[in-house]
């Protein structure tokens, strides 16, 4: 067994997929910065907005102000780098800080994406993604043909972990048995052409497209692993996520995978397109000279490097499953749902409402929430207890610095969850003042009042 | 097998259209609910009735407004109060319709916030010089300056005819309910022609389902004004919900002191109304919310939510009924009914804001931004 496994980190690879997948990673996330600049969505969610929504432990990160543009700017730059395979350890580095700095400034901004960027990018800084067709090669006049396996294998089994776990989630009898949320989602999208009137409508094609997205998820991952069922899974992939952008406003992200995928396929595929972009380049290489080739790619501290990439997918593996800790329904008490690959998988919505006591007198008011959130913020905290808790909190904190005693805090919560009835959610009789987050389960939300069978 | 051709061929379809943002008027009737027969109820029998029924009532007040002021005495101020009234009460069917030129023209801002602020009216007549279209005048134009204007100038019926005829600046009063009458008819009136001339077309033909389609603004100004207009400002504000303490001020048509139930009343039943489809000049109703989630729930098989929010409607409508005519009245006697009315109020909020708006996949409050 461990021979076996000395034998397979020994084994090398051509270093061109990775590579490749650099200089399309690095594009896609340039691009994905001057798209959110350019749709003015710095100001809007992370310079706007008064109070910030804190990921738990990570209290202390704050927002910049209007440095929230430098921020932005040394992410896109770096994603340049990355890209031109540039001082590549710093560019990833700093693009893996400050990508996910912007990620904790407010978790409203949440997304399964963006925690998938994170992720990749801390993989990413121990790899040698610029071994090859990099300007790192022409600085140093070297360049590896012959990378490591494990390199490239961790980037598929994360690629195969997010996919595999999001299907693995789909296994609920809202989805495979209710086709819920798509027969809320489908519906709506009458407006599409051609299907948009009739398919959209039909129950028999809810449910296709539950099942068929389940299965997907599930076995896209082995089916780009297997030579021959490659090409045929990658058409799959450019088809469902096409499919996914044209029906929801996920933004960037199909193309990311799209791009991402192309690493499954071997390296005389990659040559080729490492041949044509030279090609495409060539104007610009005239005075350079070709770096020389060596064999393989020397790794310096695979003492330290290696466990820790052994303790990132124990954790990426084990992570996902922490919902278990918890007796009650997930959908409804979200507790272990995020960072969990739990992809486009419940409609929930709600209202809440605050209601400000004060506990010797009896007297009470309610908070305006428009007076404090944005419409986005007040849209998530409404449905989700971790928001609803701290945010109860800003609202304690700032009326008794309003000069309000003995304050009470109490929310008024209603929440519909994947076409259910709206029902309480929160317990209207508990002081949110006076509870703390932690994971411990919070005992202070109604208990769901159905049953979702499934993972 | 059937089946499976169709949907590789709608694979077909989807990988070769590409996307589009506003696509305008569907194509094909297969889906049994047919958007643009509830927009053009909505227009054709809510939307433009009730606006020309408000025109026609804000051009008697200003025919009783003349008048008034050709010959104030008792009798042409009671008429003018009178029809006040009336248009006061067709107000509250089209205060929520908050699109097209009324959005442009910030129309409800310009006719009914309250409370008005009196020293502003004053220091208007006195100074003589105001652009009534000023934002800092919106709460001292529309049907609570002229409440202010009708009821509280002083303290008695017989103290205000005196302001009208005999003050020392009496013709200064007597422009400034002109031109607060005149100003709420012309906004109507542009209001009005910009549906009948222009917005029309363009309202039933935007069918799609996007942030900025007819169905999705509706449905938002719907909610925002049953939410604010009826729910907060008509019962939450007064009640003190939102403070430590009631304002027996702050009620609608707060100077006449008899009406603020009866304009509550009508503004509910002018909300489920449009819930309803019901025709603003008829019995009859046509495509609606209400039919919109009957089809919905043929789909999803869930719970009859038209019928769950019309019981609603009528509880608090039930519960308003309790209240006394005048809400300062009731803030200041029995507050607790006033919060129970709200209460009712409140839970038909969820059911709209929530389950409705989740049914119909409809985003409030359009966030743009990524989704997951």
């Amino acid at each position: 067994m461990i021979t076996k496994l000395k034998s397979y980190l020994n084994k090398t690879e051509n270093a061109a997929p990775l590579a490749i997948f650099r200089v399309f990673f690095g594009l896609m996330m340039c691009l994905s910065i001057l798209r959110f600049w350019y749709h003015g969505w710095i100001e809007k969610l992370y310079i706007d907005p008064d109070f910030h929504f804190k990921y738990y432990y990570f209290e202390w990160v704050r927002s910049l102000g209007d440095y929230n543009y430098l921020l932005f700017f040394i992410c896109g730059i770096s994603a340049l780098f990355i890209a031109f395979g540039l001082k590549y350890r710093l560019a990833i580095i700093l693009f893996f800080l400050s990508f996910t700095y912007i990620e904790l400034i407010d978790k409203t901004t949440y997304l399964n994406h963006y925690y998938f960027i994170s992720v990749l990018s801390f993989l990413m800084i121990f790899l040698p993604a610029n071994a090859t067709f990099s300007i790192d090669n022409l600085r140093r006049k070297k360049s590896f043909n012959q990378i490591p396996n494990w390199t490239i294998d961790s980037i598929k089994l994360l690629l195969g972990i997010v996919y595999f776990y999001a299907g693995i989630s789909k296994i609920n009898s809202d989805w495979l048995f209710s086709a819920m949320p798509l027969k809320i989602w489908l519906p709506s999208k009458y407006d599409l052409p051609i299907i948009g009137n009739n398919l959209m409508q039909q129950d028999w094609f809810h449910y296709a497209m539950s099942w068929s997205g389940m299965f997907y998820d599930l076995f896209i991952p082995f089916l780009l692993l297997n030579k021959r069922t490659r090409t045929f899974a990658f058409v799959l992939v450019v088809f469902f996520h096409v499919f996914t952008r044209i029906l929801f406003p996920i933004g960037m992200f199909p193309y990311i995978m799209i791009v991402a995928t192309l690493i499954f396929f071997d390296a005389r595929v990659h040559e080729k397109i490492i041949a044509t972009m030279k090609c495409l380049l060539k104007p610009f290489r005239r005075n350079i000279s070709t770096p020389k080739a060596q064999d393989i790619y020397p790794f310096s501290r695979r003492k330290i490097l290696l466990p820790i990439i052994a303790i990132f997918f124990v954790f990426q593996i084990l992570f996902p499953f922490r919902y278990l800790r918890y007796e009650n329904e997930l959908f409804w008490t979200e507790e272990g749902y995020r960072l969990s690959w739990r992809v486009m998988l419940m409609e929930k919505a709600g209202l809440t409402t605050f209601k400000i006591a004060n506990s010797k007198t009896g007297q009470y008011f309610y908070a305006d929430n428009t007076d404090f959130l944005t419409a986005f913020q007040e849209k998530q905290m409404s449905c989700q207890p971790d928001f609803i808790l701290e945010y109860a909190h800003y609202l304690g904190d700032h009326f008794t610095a309003k000069g309000h005693k003995n304050l009470q805090v109490y929310a008024e919560s209603y929440v519909a969850l994947n076409g259910r009835l709206s029902t309480q959610y929160i317990d209207p009789t508990v002081d949110l003042y006076q509870e703390k987050e932690s994971f411990k389960p919070k005992n202070w939300i109604l208990p769901f009042k159905d049953d979702i069978k499934g993972f | 097998m059937k089946k499976i051709v169709l949907s590789l061929f709608a694979i077909a379809m989807f990988v070769t259209c590409t996307e589009s943002d506003d696509i305008g008027e569907s194509v094909g009737t297969s889906d049994d609910f047919n958007r643009q027969a509830m927009l053009t109820n909505w227009a054709d029998n809510i939307i433009i009735p009730a606006i020309q029924d408000l025109s026609l009532d804000l051009e008697t007040l200003s025919t009783d407004k003349d008048a008034f002021l050709a010959a104030p005495n008792q009798a042409t101020l009671d008429a003018v109060r009178v029809s006040w009234l009336e248009a006061y009460k067709t107000w509250q069917y089209v205060e929520m319709f908050n699109i097209g030129k009324a959005e442009e023209l910030n129309y409800a801002f310009q006719m009914n916030i309250y409370p008005t602020n009196s020293s502003d009216i004053k220091s208007n007549i006195t100074s003589g010089t105001y652009d009534l279209a000023s934002v800092n005048n919106n709460d001292a134009v529309g049907f609570p300056a002229v409440d202010y204007m009708l009821y509280a100038l002083s303290n008695s019926d017989t103290e205000i005819l005196e302001i009208y005829t005999s003050a020392s600046n009496f013709d200064a009063y007597k422009t400034y309910l002109s031109d607060l009458v005149n100003q709420m008819q012309s906004l109507t009136t542009t209001v009005l022609n910009d549906w009948t001339s222009n917005y029309r077309t363009i309202f039933v033909n935007s069918t799609a389902n996007t942030a900025t389609s007819s169905a999705n603004k509706l449905t938002n100004d719907f909610i925002f004004y049953y939410e604010k207009g009826l729910r907060a400002n008509k019962f939450g504000i007064p009640a003190g919900v939102f403070s430590t303490t009631p304002f027996n001020d702050k009620v609608e048509a707060f100077y006449n002191k008899e009406v603020s139930k009866v304009l509550a009343l009508t503004a509910l039943e002018a909300t489920q109304d449009f819930f309803n489809g019901k025709s603003y000049n008829s019995l009859a109703t046509g495509e609606s919310f209400n039919s919109y989630l009957t089809y919905l729930n043929t789909i999803r098989q869930g719970e009859d939510l038209s019928a769950l929010i019309n019981n609603q409607f009528n509880t608090a409508e039930s519960k308003i009924k309790l209240l006394s005519n005048s809400f300062s009245l009731q803030v200041d006697t029995e507050n607790i009914k006033m919060l129970e009315a709200y209460d009712e109020l409140q839970r038909a909020v969820v059911l709209l804001k929530v389950d409705m708006i989740q049914a119909m996949n409809i985003s409030i409050d359009y966030v743009d931004a990524d989704g997951d």
